[in-house]
């Protein structure tokens, strides 16, 4: 622990920049960072050694980003990745997008060629910050030694501020080889700048509080924000104390119990059509730190046009962008909640309880879990089992595609933080990284990767990471010979035309065994339980093979272009 | 409808990039854009003029905040202001044809800045209407125009009102007092 802590401790002291990076982060709280060496990014990994940090050697730069990613979403501290200029540098964006689309406070550190040729297309020169500008929330080119620590604190202090997001922090070699004093106290960043939209009138609240009295049919819509401002007990006293019932997107999933009998279900283009009927009648929504992405309102002209709306969101921007709304809060949502629940108090919200549950009765008879064990797998057989097995108590990291629609589905979240999923950018390939950044960052929870079998051959090479880090992860890929969500598509809106949805796979097995990771196949839903229970009782990391039902589809769903209610449903006959 | 937003931005490498990349990102057409220094130190102005809806307007402003290097933005839409464009002009003209053209110059009050046997360079400070006007004249007339350099619009808000920058640094600024004042008489068309 030597020289880091006591370049703190200590008066400033003349250090490289490389150790000025590796100490600002450690004066920062950075326990872990994902990376990838290279040319101009040595001489920070030459001087690593020092620092009490532990380096985790990822197989491909998108892997560090999502390392980083599910880092912070499992623990909700800032995740750090690391890469080398030019192609280490533009394999992060994939990685850095998802955080920005999804929120995710991430720093993400590249070397540069020398300040002395930048611009003159050097070897492995790219302009990476030019690249980033539009996926991150601020980016910074540092040419000089003695900008690196003020710059890696405003860093950290724009990724978790506010709506948080990705920042990148370029670094050219010949400021990593000067030297300079470093101060860690006097490179504090100035306080935040508050965004001058964002405030919360008096005026807006008693509106707020005089619509939830009135309201015979509210409805709470509940997103990632909860989660990222950490104000699931507010949500719940509003819930409880009004007794209002809440839908949850997809990134919102956890953040308020799925036990909960207020709770609904997820909402949007597979939410469970109780969800979107309740919404569709709702007089009321009350939108907590959600966005009205289009995959949660269909189409906007013929969206919950009976509701008024309450929007608490953080982001000005956001407000009025989709969907307009009667009420803007524009704030954090935890203390906006804090402000508004004086003023809510008790009501009674039976009746309309009991009609959005005469809604669910209709829908469960469709519901696949329940359907007899005919000798096929369903990835929903596979989902539920997991859910009852883990006790719904296992951090859940889920790629994209039909198994991450079944996984949201089937796997009842009681707590926050423990779906980890890329919902805004949809990033195939997310869940291998994404779970072991999760698991880094949480050694003592149980991590369950589910991957169809497509998204998970994206960053397959993770498998070594895992190996070698021997950490202890449990994978489930959902195999269907196909790209099955686009394959869905393609049978709903293309005529089954089936273009290259077809997906020829390795024996996945018999990957895992090559990275000394054990696997078993499974077929039947007769060997589920045991199979996910060997996974769970191994002491290394275990990949489950899942061959479920090669066509199957994810109901209900709502096409692109139709109204929040008008959803395909489950045929009958399957 | 025309937006007019009044930005100060921080002085430095690439903050211009970052604000074109947002109207480019929300795929507005930029019609005008300067930039020069303001009165604080470190901070430059800007004037950008776009085209889009009524409510984009907001999501505009918000969206300008977010950019970390954005101190403060001004979003003119309807309110009193003073508008100007600066014209450099250069026609052919000889000798023996340049009084026509010095009576148009004396006509829209814009002035010769610079006088070649075959040319010569009007500069000319107004509204946008009245430099289109000017040049409208000119290209109908015989001389030919050979050059066009216009400086984009530059706008402050109308009384004794410093920028709104200073009113947020609590930097001796008062509440814009909108007075209504005509534009300056006697404008040709």
């Amino acid at each position: 622990m030597g020289s880091a802590t006591q370049a703190l401790n200590q008066p400033p002291a003349r250090l490289t920049g490389a150790e000025i990076v590796w100490a600002t982060l450690v004066g920062e709280g950075v326990t872990d960072v994902f990376g990838y060496p290279g040319g101009a990014i040595l001489p920070v990994y030459d001087a690593l050694r020092k620092f009490p940090i532990h380096h985790t050697l990822v197989r491909h730069e998108q892997g560090a980003a999502h390392m980083a990613d599910g880092y912070s979403r499992a623990s909700g501290k800032v995740g750090v990745c690391i890469a080398t200029s030019g192609p280490g540098a533009t394999n992060l964006v994939t990685g850095i997008a998802t955080a920005m689309l999804d929120s995710i406070p991430i720093v993400c550190i590249t070397g540069n060629v020398s300040s002395k040729v930048l611009g003159s297309d050097a070897f492995q020169e790219v302009d990476i910050t030019g690249i980033t500008l539009p996926v991150t929330k601020h980016n910074f080119l540092i040419n000089r030694t003695e900008d690196i620590a003020p710059a890696l604190r405003a860093a950290f202090q724009i990724a978790k501020s506010a709506r948080p997001g990705p920042v990148l922090v370029d670094i050219t070699k010949d400021a990593q080889q000067g030297t300079a004093i470093f101060d860690f106290e006097a490179a504090k960043p100035r306080a935040v700048r508050p965004h001058p939209m964002r405030k919360v009138e008096d005026t807006g609240l008693a509106q707020a509080a005089e619509l939830i009295r009135n309201a015979k049919r509210p409805v709470i819509l509940a997103g990632h924000g909860i989660i990222e401002s950490g104000a699931e007990e507010q949500v719940r006293t509003l819930a409880e104390r009004a007794q209002i019932p809440v839908a949850l997107t997809l990134l919102g999933l956890g953040a308020f119990p799925a036990s909960h009998k207020l709770n609904l279900g997820m909402m949007g283009m597979h939410g469970e059509s109780w969800v979107n009927h309740a919404i569709q009648e709702a007089d009321l929504l009350i939108a907590c730190g959600m966005r009205f992405d289009d995959r949660v309102t269909g189409t906007v002209s013929t969206y919950a046009t009976k509701a008024k709306k309450i929007h608490i969101e953080v982001d000005p921007a956001e407000v009025n962008k989709i969907i307009k709304v009667d009420v803007p809060l524009i704030g954090d949502l935890r203390e906006v909640l804090e402000a508004l629940l004086p003023q809510v108090s008790a009501r009674d919200g039976a009746e309309w309880l009991k009609a959005i549950d005469g809604l669910r009765g209709d829908s469960a008879v469709r519901d696949i879990k329940n359907l007899p064990d005919s000798g096929h797998l369903y990835a929903a057989h596979v989902m539920h089992d997991l859910w009852r097995i883990t006790g719904g108590n296992a951090i859940v990291v889920t790629d994209v595609g039909q198994h991450q629609m079944w996984e949201a589905q089937y796997y009842h979240h009681e707590k926050p933080r423990t779906l980890i999923t890329s919902g805004g950018l949809g990033t195939m390939g997310f869940a291998l990284p994404a779970a072991i950044g999760a698991k880094t960052a949480c050694p003592d929870q149980e991590v369950w990767v589910i991957a169809g079998d497509g998204g998970f051959q994206m960053t397959a090479a993770e498998l070594a990471t895992i190996a070698q880090e021997k950490i202890k992860i449990n994978i489930a890929v959902i195999n269907n010979g196909y790209l099955g969500m686009v394959r869905q598509w393609q049978e709903f809106f293309y005529e089954r035309n089936y273009e290259a949805t077809p997906m020829v796979s390795p024996d996945f097995v018999k990957l895992a065994d090559a990275h000394g990771i054990a696997g078993l196949t499974v077929s039947t839903r007769a060997e589920l339980a045991d199979a996910v229970n060997t996974a769970r009782s191994a002491p290394g990391a275990f990949l489950l093979n899942f061959k479920v039902e090669k066509e199957d589809s994810v109901y209900p769903m709502i096409p692109v272009g139709s109204a929040l209610h008008e959803m395909i449903r489950r045929p009958e006959s399957v | 409808m025309l937006h007019t937003f009044v930005a100060y931005v921080e002085d430095r490498p690439g903050v211009l990039t970052r604000v074109a990349s947002l109207f480019r990102r929300l795929n507005i057409n930029i019609h005008s854009l300067t930039v020069g220094r303001s009165e604080r130190v470190g901070l430059s102005r800007m004037t950008v003029v776009c085209e889009a809806s009524a409510e984009a307007g907001h999501r505009i402003q918000a969206s300008l905040y977010k950019l970390e290097n954005v101190v403060n933005v001004d979003d003119i839409a309807q309110a009193p202001s003073v508008t100007r464009e600066l014209a450099l002009i250069k026609v052919a003209a000889t000798p023996r044809t340049r009084s026509q053209v010095f009576e148009l110059v004396e006509v829209f009050r814009a002035r010769i800045v610079d006088l070649a046997p075959e040319s010569l360079t009007i500069e000319m400070t107004g509204v946008e209407s009245k430099i289109e006007g000017l040049i409208q004249v000119l290209n109908e007339g015989e001389e030919r125009v050979l050059e066009i350099c216009r400086s984009g619009k530059l706008t402050m808000r109308r009384g004794h009102h410093t920028s709104s920058v200073l009113k947020a640094m609590n930097i001796g600024a008062d509440e814009p007092t909108e007075v209504p004042v005509e534009e300056s008489a006697a404008e040709p068309e």
